[in-house]
């Protein structure tokens, strides 16, 4: 084992996915010779070459449908989306293209491609270079959307993904491309999609919650244990379509009470059809009216920081919202 | 014609390949027209035609090697379909939406085309998605080392999309083995080619650094002689083309569409006399290659295959409604 960020981790399962299977590819805006913005990719074109580490032109659109034909005639691209804020370009392309391919031809095409997302708000990002947009996505028959938190999750799912026979969006948190690090195997793994973890036991509230968020609700979960005497089970989706509705139900019919928290604008969010699930499924054995919290309604993020500070939850809302929810 | 050479000789054709070239022709006119009459009969939904363009179709298609090439067809290019391999059952199990039907077992609408032995990249309605996927695949063949083509069409219209650009633009940066053929049939529904193109199509292909070249789409010979030029040098590893293939849609946008509102019926008559099939003919029998009982047999045949083809549709079966919820994601690795 090795200790790894996110970022690192996200590398490595590149790099060896590109190793064992020469189908594998990368391709987006700066991803070669720079090693993309945030140097997910550094040294990946040096080993593999100009062609399987693409820097391509300025233009989602194209790198999405160019992923797509590589991907129908033999290949396995994976595309960087440089920022989640510059996917719109290239939306077409991947809900009415990429999703459809093979229900549309009854079987005949699938399309195994990876779009790479990084998203959330950091200081400075201002409001192109912040959104978290995974629920546009999230309601599109074909997708399959996955946002793994930890390095070592990311690895298994990112290997997964790239073997998948699906396009599979992936979203990356960038706040917590260095911010979060933990051990990783460092032997061949992958981790299936489609299935939710349960990072912490308790029996007082559930929360749900993925990206920076879900480590706000890991500490803040620690800290009402020792100070308030809550015991939080805590559920990260990883992916966040199609969900894995049975691991998340259970834990709201154990608990009783169900808090979900995401860093998106709150409305139609992942937070919205969540909370709709358990409301529906687990409403006999909920003890408090499920719970919501996100960004509020409003574009994000503003450039200054105490302006992004106001909007975006930090971990004094988190706590406070599992406070008010265990309190209920 | 005595000590000259015939156009065809010179590029190659003998008499063989121009009656299938003809009798391909004639295929995508008579399925056609039989569409047409399933949909005033009630029987199909939805007819998109071909008439009118089918030379710079077949003359294009014929280039191709049928499951090596890939091809991003659109939704006028039965030509191009029946010239790969399809058949007149094919497009009216399609037609019909029948569960044989091979794009999508009755899915899609007509016109969408697909199929993975072919090499038919499967299509859909919005307009140039699929030129970035056409250029995708190309930079699959190249990446390889592999002499496959690709072939990627669409109307004069669907070089107003930001998406043809695109692909335009990657196709010259890396030299990538694609032939775009554009159909400009002058209306895109009922927007003239006056509101919906500026300057030429064809040498547009300059700035993106490739050559383009205009041709006479009602002329199936002109058609292959230049889409030949255009495979021979995507094949050597000398880049893509585009082709802009001057033509004319002979009827209504679909069977949805009434273009008495926006077209006079003096325009339609006067590219009527332009018909490419005729045209056609009328070359072969001064060359000799077809006379009026060759003619005459070839169309009872053609006629024949789709009367057969339509009955054989009429009768069978859609697919089971539960099937509907099938197929979303595809399994396995």
């Amino acid at each position: 084992m090795a200790v790894r960020t996110l970022l690192q981790a996200i590398h490595d399962a590149l790099a060896e996915e590109m190793r064992s299977d020469e189908r594998v590819m990368v391709l987006g805006e700066d991803v070669g010779r720079a090693g993309g913005v945030f140097r997910v990719t550094e040294g990946l074109q040096e080993e593999f070459g100009p062609y399987r580490v693409l820097d391509t032109p300025l233009a989602e659109s194209l790198i999405v449908g160019s992923a797509i034909g590589l991907s129908v005639n033999g290949m396995r691209p994976v595309a960087e989306i440089q920022f989640a804020d510059f996917i719109p370009p290239a939306f077409d392309q991947i809900v009415s293209e990429a999703a459809r391919f093979h229900y549309r031809s009854k079987g005949a095409w699938s399309v195994p491609l990876t779009i790479r997302v990084p998203y959330g708000a950091v200081h400075g990002g201002a409001l192109y270079h912040s959104q978290s947009n995974e629920a546009y996505f999230c309601q599109v028959p074909g997708l399959k959307v996955v946002a793994p938190t930890f390095p070592a999750d990311a690895k298994g799912m990112l290997k997964s993904a790239i073997r998948d026979p699906n396009p599979v969006l992936f979203y990356e948190h960038k706040r917590t491309y260095r911010l979060l690090k933990q051990e990783v195997p460092e032997e061949e793994y992958t981790l299936p999609l489609g299935r939710a973890k349960v990072h912490r036991r308790g029996q007082d509230i559930t929360v749900c919650s993925y990206g920076l968020m879900l480590q706000y609700v890991l500490e803040a979960a620690e800290r009402l244990s020792g100070e308030h005497g809550v015991q939080t089970e805590v559920v990260e989706p990883l992916t966040l379509y199609p969900l894995d509705r049975e691991t998340i139900l259970e834990s709201a019919r154990k608990t009783g009470k169900f808090l979900v928290v995401v860093e998106a604008n709150i409305t139609g969010s992942v937070a919205a059809e969540i909370a709709a699930t358990v409301a529906q499924e687990a409403f006999e054995w909920l003890d408090a009216p499920v719970m919501r919290l996100g960004t509020p309604d409003v574009p994000a993020a503003a450039f200054a920081r105490p302006l992004m500070d106001r909007l975006i939850p930090d971990r004094a809302r988190v706590e406070e919202a599992m406070l008010e929810l265990a309190r209920y | 014609m005595e000590g000259t050479q015939a156009r065809h000789e010179a590029l190659g054709l003998d008499e063989g390949d121009l009656l299938r070239m003809y009798r391909l022709m004639l295929l995508a006119r008579r399925v056609d027209e039989r569409s047409w009459i399933l949909n005033r009969q009630g029987k199909a939904a939805f007819v998109i035609s071909c008439q009118g363009q089918e030379a710079a179709q077949v003359g294009a298609a014929m280039h191709l090697r049928p499951g090596y090439d890939y091809v991003y067809p659109y939704y006028r290019d039965h030509g191009i379909v029946l010239t790969l391999g399809m058949t007149a059952r094919d497009e009216l199990l399609a037609l019909l939406a029948r569960e044989e039907d091979p794009n999508s077992g009755g899915r899609q609408m007509p016109g969408h085309f697909s199929s993975r032995e072919l090499n038919i990249v499967t299509a859909s309605a919005p307009i140039a998605v699929q030129f970035p996927q056409a250029v995708g695949s190309a930079l699959a063949f190249k990446m390889r080392g592999e002499d496959g083509v690709v072939l990627a069409c669409g109307g004069e219209a669907s070089t107003s999309e930001g998406d043809w650009h695109e692909a335009m633009n990657f196709a010259g940066v890396h030299g990538l083995p694609v032939v775009f053929l554009i159909q400009n049939n002058h209306y895109a529904i009922s927007v003239p080619e006056p509101l919906q193109v500026a300057g030429s199509i064809a040498r547009r292909a300059e700035g993106y650094g490739f050559p383009g070249v205009e041709v006479d789409g009602n002329d199936v010979l002109a058609v292959y002689e230049a889409a030949g030029e255009a495979f021979a040098r995507a094949r050597k590893g000398e880049g893509p083309t585009l082709i802009e293939a001057k033509t004319y849609r002979l009827t209504a946008h679909s069977s949805d569409d009434d273009d008495r509102r926006y077209r006079e019926r003096e325009e339609v008559e006067q590219w009527r006399l332009k018909d490419p099939i005729p045209r056609f003919e009328r070359y072969l029998m001064e060359n000799g290659v077809l006379d009026e009982a060759a003619r005459d047999r070839i169309d009872a045949e053609v006629r024949e295959e789709v009367r057969e083809a339509s009955e054989y549709a009429e009768n069978a079966p859609v697919a089971d409604p539960d099937s509907v919820l099938e197929g979303v994601y595809a399994e396995g690795v």
